[in-house]
């Protein structure tokens, strides 16, 4: 695969670096001529400088041939129109794009952006996952329809143990996928009996999140 | 009409004070209140300080009804990824954006955003008057500007 990544930060630069052992034809994009230096001192031909989002660039950069573009820049709104213009000019099949603030993963996806990364949201998840143990912790979100998958570890105190998923009252647009049990995981029926160390993973539609936590999650300080 | 210009240069307060003076509702959004100085002692519109790419300031701003928007910041992309916003989840009806590159205001003009691209139209102006000697636009926006007293 052809892959061009725009953005010679630490980001761009480190995504190169691991690339370099693979079979991929790469090239990274930095516009600093600074930055760009210093890069090509090390990596040689693979750096190229120049404006990742001016057509000309793109032009001599080939993106027209690129099966991948990644726009690692340090600023969204460049990221958005480096993927867009990608996509726009270039046809390019798949465009990944590093977001900041990680409320324009929605929009980027509206505006056709194939792949989001937000190393903010999953440094985010991960505190998340490290302070609620015994809550519920955001696996993954589905692309389209605003689903998230949750695992939700139950604790002794946890208000469904004993009860099967027909005794519980699941919030509308959630859907019990799994029920992990030392480490077996479980297809589950309606007579599923839940358990003290259960995990349980679901989806569920991110407006009914709440609801869903509130059935499962013991009442902290109750 | 209620208008929001997002940035407030050169370009965005004259065409804030050329709105204001027509009685249209203006709001006026810029990252420093410093720039509000532009506006001059008459305008009376609206000014928020803040990121236009926050949604939770363009929301203060009124996008939700506004029947017009303009972004005129410095940055090329991010007067497109803004003007993105107003229209596709917001919907404003009007969104206008200028755009200094000249192929990508071409390639944004095709998502229903009005893009203006300054430079191609300076040098436009510029090469017929070379040619003519005489202003070829339609009006002389700049003597109509300074004449409104604003």
């Amino acid at each position: 695969m052809y892959i061009i990544i725009v953005g010679g930060g630490n980001v761009g630069y480190n995504l190169v670096k691991s690339l370099m052992n693979t079979d991929h034809e790469l090239l990274i994009l930095e516009k600093n001529r600074v930055t760009h230096r210093t890069i090509a001192e090390e990596l040689g031909e693979v750096a190229m400088q120049g404006d990742g989002c001016e057509v000309r660039i793109m032009e001599e950069a080939g993106v027209g041939r690129a099966d991948v573009v990644v726009a690692a820049t340090g600023d969204d709104e460049d990221n958005l129109v480096i993927c867009q213009m990608a996509k726009m000019k270039f046809n390019v099949p798949r465009t990944i794009a590093r977001i900041h603030d990680p409320r324009n993963e929605a929009l980027f996806h509206r505006l056709g952006i194939d792949s989001i990364v937000s190393s903010t949201k999953i440094i985010h998840n991960l505190i998340e996952q490290e302070i609620e143990c015994g809550d519920v912790i955001p696996l993954a979100a589905l692309r389209r329809g605003n689903i998230e998958i949750l695992e939700i570890d139950l604790g002794r105190k946890s208000p469904v143990l004993d009860k099967d998923i027909s005794q519980i009252n699941l919030p509308p647009s959630a859907l019990i996928i799994s029920i992990i049990r030392q480490n077996e995981a479980i297809i589950p029926g309606a007579n599923t009996i839940f358990q003290d160390g259960d995990s349980v993973i679901a989806l569920v539609h991110a407006d009914n999140e709440p609801e869903f936590r509130e059935v499962f999650a013991e009442r902290h300080g109750a | 009409m209620n208008v929001i210009i997002l940035g407030c240069g050169r370009v965005g307060s004259t065409l804030a004070r050329m709105m204001y003076y027509d009685k249209h509702d203006v709001t006026v959004i810029d990252l420093v209140s410093e720039s509000f100085r532009r506006l001059g002692n008459k305008f009376k519109g609206q000014r928020i300080i803040g990121n236009g790419m926050d949604e939770d300031v363009l929301k203060r701003a009124g996008i939700e009804k506004c029947d017009v928007f303009i972004s005129v910041t410095q940055g090329d992309n991010r007067n497109i990824m803004v003007a993105q916003i107003a229209k596709e989840v917001y919907g404003v009806k009007k969104v206008i954006t200028r755009i200094n590159d000249p192929i990508r205001a071409d390639t944004y003009r095709s998502l229903d955003i009005i893009t203006i691209c300054g430079s191609t139209i300076l040098s436009g102006i510029m090469r017929d008057f070379i040619n003519t000697n005489e202003w070829l636009m339609e009006k002389d926006y700049n003597r109509e500007y300074l004449s409104l007293n604003v």
